[in-house]
């Protein structure tokens, strides 16, 4: 990889990871519907788990499994101890979402409506 | 106006966040003899091991996975009790796919080999990138796949719950296993063999291999509860 990209990359990584968080965040905020409001949330999670890989980036890494004849090549390993986080991290997210979506659907056998105004005792 | 101080706020978080990385840099490699080298080292010394996500994740936080585990489980228990129906409430399927024939006959094709590739990549865990959540979460979108497109595919919830419970109760006592050599909770007590082998890293293919049932069953049964879900 040349430099030229690794520029790019070392800007678009983090400005990416940034944006993703902040739309979520937008559209957790403003939007009304429920179903957007955890949307929103998913993209917040997808942009901390990109955060956190991008934090264990080396240069020139290469990805932290010892193949056959590459068995020395720890030092130029990215930091692996991210990603297994990372890991956790997606798996936690999926049952959250899993619950929340469970509780919408509870909602809204109740009160036949999923924008979160129509939703009177929600309101404060 | 509410949208105007939402846009200012993120702003200036996204301000803050933005100004945080640019000083953080990009691909320096920060802690000189942290913990990441030690993994790496240990990784290929101790346990064998070819790919250290997973012996990290199995082995050095190992406790973690269980914990880990533990939530998934007390997410699909939540939803379960979240959605629960009286015995005479429920019925036939409430979402309904119109599926044509050539899907039919399609998932009939593919269902096997999503599921050959499913075991594949939890029981290739140590050696290649995958492992168990990522190989229980492919079984499951084959068993997601023959139920929408059949209407009369089922499952049964009491071969679900065993599985489920056999691999967690199994996770655990490898775990406890570990004491016997007077050593920690889920030590590696077996024998490593050699590196890049199937056979090989001790108990980290056995209790991943665990997961892997363990993640399939509780994603199939989750897909289940939800596709029987009435109004």
């Amino acid at each position: 990889m040349d430099d030229k990209l690794f520029e790019i990359m070392q800007f678009g990584i983090y400005t990416a990871s940034i944006l993703l968080i902040l739309i979520g965040l937008y559209a957790a905020l403003t939007k009304k519907s429920l179903i957007k409001i955890i949307i929103g949330l998913s993209i917040v999670d997808a942009g901390i788990h990109l955060m956190l890989v991008a934090i264990g980036y080396v240069k020139m890494g290469t990805a932290p499994i010892f193949s056959p004849g590459f068995e020395d090549a720890a030092a130029k390993m990215v930091d692996p101890v991210p990603q297994a986080l990372v890991l956790t991290a997606i798996v936690i997210g999926f049952a959250v979402t899993a619950v929340a979506l469970s509780l919408v659907i509870r909602l809204y056998r109740h009160h036949h409506t999923l924008e979160i105004d129509e939703i009177k005792n929600l309101k404060w | 106006m509410k949208k105007f101080i939402v846009i200012l706020m993120l702003a200036a978080l996204g301000f803050y966040l933005g100004q945080t990385f640019y000083e953080l840099g990009f691909g320096n490699a920060r802690f000189e003899h942290g913990v990441k080298d030690s993994y790496l080292e240990k990784t290929v010394s101790d346990l064998h091991v070819a790919n250290t996500v997973t012996s990290i994740v199995v082995n050095f936080r190992g406790f973690d996975t269980l914990g880990e585990v533990t939530v998934l489980f007390l997410a699909v228990t939540a939803l379960g009790g979240i959605l629960y129906k009286k015995r005479h409430q429920t019925g036939a399927r409430s979402v309904l796919f119109s599926s044509s024939s050539i899907v039919r006959s399609g998932s009939k094709l593919l269902f096997p080999a999503i599921i050959l590739l499913g075991v594949y990549v939890f029981v290739h865990g140590h050696l290649s990138p995958g492992g168990g959540f990522q190989g229980g979460t492919i079984v499951a979108t084959g068993f997601l796949l023959m139920l929408l497109a059949y209407k009369d595919f089922s499952v049964s919830h009491n071969v679900l719950s065993f599985v489920e419970s056999f691999a967690g109760i199994f996770f655990v006592l490898f775990g406890l296993a570990g004491f016997i050599g007077g050593g920690t909770f889920l030590e590696n007590f077996m024998p490593v063999g050699t590196m890049n082998d199937l056979f090989s890293g001790g108990i980290i293919p056995i209790v991943y291999i665990l997961v892997g049932f363990k993640v399939a069953a509780e994603l199939t049964g989750l897909i289940y509860t939800v596709l029987h879900e009435k109004d």
